[in-house]
Parts: C-alpha cells; sequence; structure tokens
C-alpha cells in the first residue's frame, strides 16, 4: 500500500502509556486499560484509522499497530492469580504516549 | 431480490428487532449499490463453510509437523494456505499463538465479538455475553475453571484482547499419550474451546 501513513514511533519493548479519552465518535481503545502503562509486544501492521472509518471516512493517514503487555496485577488491585500473567491488547499509535 | 430475501425470513418465524434492523441495512447498501446481495450471500457461505474442525485440522499438521507450526506462527495466511484454507485478503489479519508448558493464552474481545471466523465459524453465543467478555480479562483462571480447566499457578496466562484488526487462534498443547495418533485422530481431540483458550487439552 502507498497511502498515507504515520511514521512507527515505537520499537518492541518501549514503555507506553495508554491515553485516556472519551470522544464522541467511534473508537477501539477500552475504558479499562486507559491511563495505564505496558510494553509494546510487538507492531502489529499499519491499519485505516477505525475511528475515520467507522463515520464514512478514508481511514487515512494509516495508523500503526500494536500488541501492548499490560501486567494484570496493574489493571486489577484484587487481581488473584500469577503476579506474572499479563493481558495483551491491540493499540493504535495515536491512543499510545512515551511512559 | 432483497425484498424476497425479507419476506423468506418473516415466513420463517417472527424476526427480532436486531434482525429486522439487519434487514434493513442490507436493503438499505444494496439500494445504493454499495453491496449486492450475491456479495452478501457470498460471505455468509463462506463464513457458514467454516467450523471449528477447520482450526482443529491446523492444530493437528502443527502438532506433527515443526516446521509447518513454525510457518504458521510466523505467517498464519501464508500457511494455511498449504491446507488449502484460504483466508481473504479483505478479512482482518489472523495470528496464532502457542500455548507452552509455560504460557497459556485465552482469546477475548471486550469490545464486541472479534473472532477467528475464517478458522472457527461463527462464534458461540457465550464468547458474545456480556458476562465473558468482561469477566475473562479481568478474571480469566476462574473463568477457566468453570470451562473445567484449572491450570498450574505457576504458568503464565496471557489474556488476548482483540480489539482492532487483529484476530488470534490459540494454539494448544498437544496432550501426553498421543504419540501414536494419527493427524485426523489428533484433529478429533481438538475441541473449538481449547482453540479460544478457556480449556487445556493437556489436563
Amino acid at each position: 500500500m502507498t497511502t498515507p501513513a504515520e511514521s512507527v514511533l515505537y520499537s518492541d519493548g518501549a514503555a507506553v502509556r495508554v491515553r485516556v479519552g472519551s470522544p464522541a465518535h467511534h473508537f477501539r481503545t477500552p475504558a479499562y486499560i486507559q491511563g495505564h502503562t505496558g510494553v509494546v509486544d510487538a507492531l502489529c501492521g499499519v491499519y485505516p484509522n477505525p475511528e475515520s472509518l467507522a463515520h464514512g471516512g478514508d481511514g487515512l493517514p494509516r495508523q500503526p499497530l500494536y500488541r501492548v503487555r499490560l501486567r494484570q496485577t496493574d489493571l486489577w488491585p484484587d487481581y488473584a492469580g500469577n503476579p506474572a500473567d499479563t493481558l495483551l491488547v491491540d493499540v493504535y499509535q495515536h491512543w499510545l504516549e512515551p511512559a | 431480490m432483497t425484498a424476497t430475501h425479507v419476506v423468506d425470513h418473516i415466513h420463517d418465524q417472527p424476526m427480532s428487532e436486531v434482525a429486522l434492523r439487519s434487514v434493513a441495512i442490507e436493503a438499505l447498501l444494496a439500494e445504493k449499490g454499495l453491496l449486492t446481495a450475491d456479495e452478501v450471500q457470498r460471505q455468509v457461505d463462506l463464513m457458514d463453510g467454516r467450523t471449528p474442525a477447520d482450526g482443529a485440522r491446523v492444530v493437528a499438521r502443527a502438532w506433527i509437523d515443526p516446521d509447518f507450526k513454525a510457518r504458521l506462527l510466523s505467517d498464519a495466511r501464508s500457511a494455511l494456505g498449504e491446507l488449502g484454507i484460504e483466508i481473504p485478503a479483505d478479512t482482518p489479519h489472523l495470528t496464532v499463538v502457542e500455548n507452552t508448558e509455560d504460557v497459556h493464552n485465552l482469546v477475548v474481545c471486550t469490545l464486541c465479538s472479534c473472532y477467528p471466523r475464517m478458522l472457527l465459524g461463527r462464534p458461540p453465543d457465550w464468547y458474545k455475553s456480556l458476562a465473558y467478555r468482561s469477566r475473562a480479562v479481568s478474571d480469566p483462571r476462574g473463568v477457566m475453571a468453570e470451562f473445567g480447566t484449572v491450570l498450574p499457578a505457576d504458568i503464565r496466562v496471557d489474556v488476548l484482547d482483540s480489539t482492532a484488526d487483529m484476530r488470534y487462534l490459540v494454539l494448544p498443547r498437544r496432550p501426553e499419550g498421543t504419540e501414536g495418533m494419527s493427524e485426523e485422530e489428533l484433529a478429533a481431540l481438538v475441541t473449538r474451546d481449547s482453540m479460544i483458550g478457556v480449556t487445556s487439552l493437556s489436563g
């Protein structure tokens, strides 16, 4: 694809914080991870922005999509499982900031 | 054609509000020339043609062929092509994640019902339920216990929340004592739930 795309800002292992927000339009960043810090597990690809696509837009520029690993014990104070348990969640770059 | 489609539905049984809305949207898309009834039917047929037996065939091959497994984990679409399983280019990217003696994977979509349909068909109703979607991320071990699998405490659980353009299939661990089995016999052991990750086949 040669359509415009945001450049990839984070490499594997980078510490990132999920931005907090509840925009009026469609978005795909669940509330339960917002404000939490994790680590980039992998770059999944660079995809059309679903927030634009959902409202008839062209999805451009495309957004890097990362698989971000968060610790369960950070997400849920009462988490009862192994402290090493993690959650992997797919987050678009514009929802991330350096941590 | 779309009007006939609606009438067929109505003769079957009373339609729910959601079903009516879906048929109305389909009729509008056809009327505006964005989709044809044929395109919709082709997609429905494709999805109905896929069942957990497709996923099971992939898992069994990965168990007996380490080279295939390596290709499956690094580029699922291309590896599946070797088995004659086509993943259309316009469907979301598919990633296979491997359970090991140290890590167990479990898949959920907290925002809706994203699911590896091209390998498992349509998701079960519980996968789409609010209870599963909320509890799978906050209490994965509790959810698994209700499905009859209690994981050792020292295994790490990785929950995959497929919120975006990715779909995940779990490659379960091969059960012990299956060394002499054929590929077909192995495939018969692989359940849908083990490929979602809510159960384990290895006890």
